[in-house]
């Protein structure tokens, strides 16, 4: 059985920055990533980040990934990165069992555990929701950015949040014409200077929109869209079809804790946090002693406040196992402020309100 | 050709068929599951569980929130028999 003192579930931004402050705490940690690189979703963020130099704004997401993972590789004795490999049960004992590729499967038993393992993509239901060429749109960010596979020569974006935004525009820089983007609320839900960008390129942001049903035989060859009503029931007689080859649903993403639910850690479900996330106290500790969570999976948020939750979390359980980071004060207001910056203004509102319902005064102090 | 609203993925569950059993009386997803397998494939849930839901709380006029889902349990994903087995060799029985 392989040991460490912290075991960190996901090498994206959370798991990354949590290593590396594992690490900076002198504790061992065992980092699996299920992807044969780490990273995250960060590999496949070919845009320029915002939010402050902290979480370094204005580099491109694929260069925060290797930046991260230079810095875990500064701690060779600290940290150890386990790619291609998956967690696949997290057990009452303590234990967690483990796949590599489909080669090896093996136990490991740490003293404490990080989840940080992320987000799926949302579903969407129509009539032939099951053709090819409908994917999630991160997907096709993972074909073009990762794979450099063009997915297809038009297509259509549901969703305006950043990520429909951001893909959008990233479809049309692989040559990929994008006909419109739709979104079932009456507001676009992603950054101005996003949809800016693409309005100014000409594709039409068409918003209290949704699509009701795919057409094709065999593979996707056009899309009808209708206009919806505040209570999002379709409009009849408005009624629109784009020939495309592409759909992209990029409807929003929803936490992936199903580690945690199994492990025994109180949920629950808070829309305003995607989803079905862990209640935790302020160290980032689950209701389960030494189950500690950060980054999407406990809430939505953008990769750079899952890049901090996750340096916090890092701090958090490391000082839990006696591995106190010499600044750890100091750290943790830091960290905590950068977190309050990114998280203020009336765009932060819905993950303020979230956190308060999850999150539980105390907890140790030390 | 006949036009079908895929809720599950992994098993092929429409959206028609879990609307009639919720017709017929099928009201938690722990009965739909154990009827059309859905959840139960190498996805965990992943799709249907929330599209399910909006079904079962439009039905019932609960809220989504208040549903209960079905239990997770490991593995996440699947692990070939071969390797649990070795796994296990030298393992006390």
């Amino acid at each position: 059985m392989k040991k460490t003192d912290l075991l960190i579930i996901g090498g994206g931004p959370a798991g990354l920055c949590a290593a590396a402050m594992a690490a900076e705490c002198s504790a061992h940690a065992l980092v699996l990533e299920r992807n044969p690189k780490a990273g995250g979703q960060l590999v496949k963020q070919t845009h320029m980040f915002f939010g402050s130099e902290k979480q370094h704004a204005s580099v491109r997401g694929v260069d925060i990934a290797d930046i991260l993972l230079e810095k875990i590789a500064r701690y060779p004795n600290n940290v150890e990165l386990m790619t291609s490999t998956t967690a696949v049960g997290l057990y009452e004992d303590g234990v967690a069992t483990a796949l590599y590729k489909e080669e090896n499967y093996f136990k490991i038993m740490p003293r404490a555990v990080i989840a940080a393992t992320g987000a799926y993509e949302r579903p969407l239901a129509f009539p032939n929701n099951d053709l090819p060429g409908i994917y999630g749109a991160g997907a096709v960010q993972t074909l073009m950015n990762v794979y450099g596979v063009k997915p297809g020569e038009r297509a259509l974006m549901v969703g305006a949040g950043n990520i429909g935004l951001i893909v959008s525009y990233q479809l049309m820089q692989a040559g990929v014409k994008v006909v419109a983007i739709l979104d079932a609320a009456p507001k676009i839900g992603g950054y101005l200077v996003h949809a800016a960008k693409v309005a100014r390129m000409g594709v039409p942001i068409l918003t209290s929109h949704t699509v009701k049903r795919a057409l094709g035989e065999t593979e996707l060859k056009a899309v009808e869209i209708c206009a919806v009503d505040e209570r999002f029931r379709p409009l009849e007689g408005t009624e629109k079809l784009y020939e495309v080859d592409t759909l992209c649903v990029a409807v929003g993403l929803s936490p992936l804790a199903e580690l945690l639910e199994m492990r025994g850690c109180e949920m629950r479900y808070v829309p305003q946090l995607g989803g079905t996330v862990p209640v935790r106290n302020e160290n980032y500790e689950t209701t389960v002693e030494n189950v500690f969570a950060a980054g999407d999976t406990s809430g939505i948020e953008e990769a750079s406040a899952a890049m901090v939750e996750g340096s916090l979390a890092g701090l958090c359980a490391s000082a839990k196992l006696g591995f106190v980071h010499p600044r750890y004060e100091e750290l943790r207001q830091e960290l905590q402020g950068q977190l309050d910056a990114l998280r203020a203004g009336p765009a932060g509102k819905h993950i303020r309100e979230g956190i308060l319902s999850i999150v539980a005064k105390g907890g140790f102090s030390c | 050709m006949e036009e079908k609203t895929i809720v599950c993925r992994c098993s092929d569950v429409t959206l028609e068929e879990v609307k009639n059993l919720i017709a017929k009386g099928y009201t938690t997803f722990d009965e739909i599951k154990r009827i059309t397998r859905i959840g139960m494939g190498p996805c965990k849930g992943k799709t249907c569980t929330q599209l399910v839901l909006r079904e079962l709380s439009a039905a019932t006029g609960k809220p989504a929130a208040e549903l209960k889902v079905q239990t997770t349990r490991p593995p996440v994903t699947g692990v070939r028999l071969e390797l649990l087995a070795k796994e296990g060799e030298g393992h006390e029985a």
